[in-house]
């Protein structure tokens, strides 16, 4: 019987010009899943697992793991000094997990003048069809799209996508923010040229720069879903 | 039974009381049944516009606190049979008034009369909230002025959380030499910020000064132009379509929207 459980083949590894991939069955026990894994390790493979430091994908398939779970494999393969988990890689997640992503990657339509003393908030991307009043405040996880005066505060990013923007058909904000950067309004608008614009962070200047909308698809690609 | 409208600003001194008196006037002048109720507890005034002050007895806080009943405390105007003033107390302060407690005398007044013209304090706090308890419609008054525009601007916010109908905006004090000049807003500019609908254009007139000294509402006297604002508005509110004429403003706001859609 043991001959014979040793000889499933539950736990795969293979070695990649990364590192190491652990391909962990999403069929078998979870206890027969953690027997051969140490088994697997502790078997001596050379150089393999015990020269310098591998980095490691771990693979659960269609396998739910709970985190306790997650922290038994961690423990094991963490047995093996110079073997360092990168990350789980998973077909499955939870139903409240399922909606968080897909909060955060819908965008909020809303249809209304932000005026001043409220806030709107909300998580993902916003599409206001109204404008932002002066006092008035907008704030997204992701990206701003304003259609309409942006006159009040901005915040898109704001649990912290650096790389979320912000435009509008009017750019007269008081303060912009994205993520942790706030960049004020300056003090007197020009007359003209603050239209269709979008905001973004720049790496190089480490601040908020505003232009043209129509250049946002060279700075920001991922904004496409095409 | 009637309507009630709540006539507010958020900034002091814009003009809601003088609008109070005089689009109460103006109904009353039509032949509507009309109940003036000034809110501003500690610091009323309506009263002294329509020249009643000498005549009050009880006020809006005697009825809430069952010291009189509420015909009691109205006061029948000098000039008008159908047009009564409930005053506000002089010497307590807006927390002796609950929302609650508005809302009922409100509800009362709506039953005799057409129309129950609510005056409301300055600010955002509990006097704001008593004016607006009972109230089923909403006046706003702006200056031409950023500071008068932005406060506007947060009680239209505010206003949107109660139970009431969208608001309406008057622009008063307009001076348009000034306007024209660029030193002052313009109506359109106000509009298109405020995004809700104008029920009327005031110009800055003296006569209104002169007329409040009087206790005589600018609006008994036909010949001065904010006389006809008032008038105008109230006529709006009785539901006539009455065109924003020039001199209230000159090419308003919506007929822009209209150019822009090449229609006439
Ligand atoms: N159209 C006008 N032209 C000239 N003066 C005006 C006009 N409207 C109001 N005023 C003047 O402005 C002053 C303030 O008006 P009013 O008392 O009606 O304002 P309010 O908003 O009720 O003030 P508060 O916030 O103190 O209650 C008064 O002296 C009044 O006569
Ligand atoms: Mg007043």
């Amino acid at each position: 019987m043991a001959m014979a459980q040793k000889l499933q083949h539950n736990v795969t590894i293979k070695g990649t010009k990364d590192g190491l991939v652990l391909l962990l069955d999403d069929l078998c026990s979870f206890e027969h899943l953690l027997e051969e894994l140490n088994d697997k390790l502790s078997d001596d493979h050379g150089q393999l697992l015990n020269g310098p430091l591998i980095s490691v994908i771990v693979k659960t398939g269609n396998r739910y793991l709970t985190d306790q779970q997650s922290g038994l494999i961690r423990e094991i393969i963490g047995q093996k000094k110079n073997l360092e988990i990168k990350r789980f890689e998973t077909n499955v997640i939870t139903v409240a997990e399922a909606e968080e992503m897909k909060k955060e990657a819908q965008i909020m339509r809303v249809s209304k003048v932000v005026r001043s003393g409220q806030v709107l908030s909300v998580q993902g991307d916003l599409l206001l069809i109204g404008d932002v009043n002066p006092g008035g405040t907008i704030v997204a996880t992701g990206n701003i799209f304003v259609l309409g005066s942006l006159k009040g505060i901005a915040h898109s990013g704001s649990s912290g996508n650096r790389e979320a923007v912000i435009a509008a058909s009017v750019m007269k904000p008081t303060q912009l923010r994205i993520a942790d950067m706030i960049n004020r309004a300056p003090d007197h608008y020009p007359e003209h040229g603050h239209e269709m614009e979008c905001a973004f962070i720049s790496d190089e200047e480490g601040q908020i720069l505003i232009d043209r909308i129509s250049i946002v698809h060279k700075i920001r690609p991922e904004l496409n879903r095409l | 039974m009637g309507e009630a409208i709540v006539i507010t600003s958020g900034k002091g001194g814009v003009g809601k009381t003088t609008t109070s008196a005089n689009i109460g006037t103006s109904l009353a002048l039509s032949g509507k049944k009309v109940c003036l109720v000034d809110t501003d507890i500690g610091l009323r005034n309506l009263d002294v516009l329509m020249g009643l002050e000498n005549r009050i007895i009880y006020d809006l806080v005697d009825v809430v606190e069952e010291r009189c009943k509420l015909h009691q405390a109205l006061i029948k105007d000098k000039r008008f049979e159908c047009l009564f003033l409930l005053p506000a107390a002089q010497t307590k302060d807006k927390s002796s008034v609950q929302p609650e407690q508005m809302k009922k005398i409100i509800s009362e007044l709506k039953q005799d009369y057409d129309y129950v013209i609510i005056d409301c304090p300055a600010g955002i706090e509990q006097g704001f909230k008593n004016a607006v308890a009972g109230a089923d419609k909403s006046i706003v008054v702006t200056n031409p002025e950023i500071s008068s525009v932005r406060d506007a601007d947060r009680i239209i916010g505010l206003l949107e959380q109660e139970d009431v109908e969208a608001p309406k905006l008057i622009v008063n004090r307009v001076r348009n030499h000034l306007a024209k000049s660029g030193d002052m807003l313009d109506v359109d500019e106000i509009v298109s910020i405020l995004a809700i609908e104008l029920i009327g254009v005031v110009v800055d007139d003296e006569n209104v000064i002169k007329a409040a000294n009087k206790g005589e509402p600018i609006a008994m006297s036909p010949s001065s132009k904010a006389s006809i604002a008032y008038r105008n508005i109230a006529r709006r509110i009785l539901g006539e379509s009455v065109p924003l004429s020039t001199i209230e403003e000159e090419k308003g706001f919506f007929s822009k929207i209209k150019t822009l859609l090449g229609m006439r």
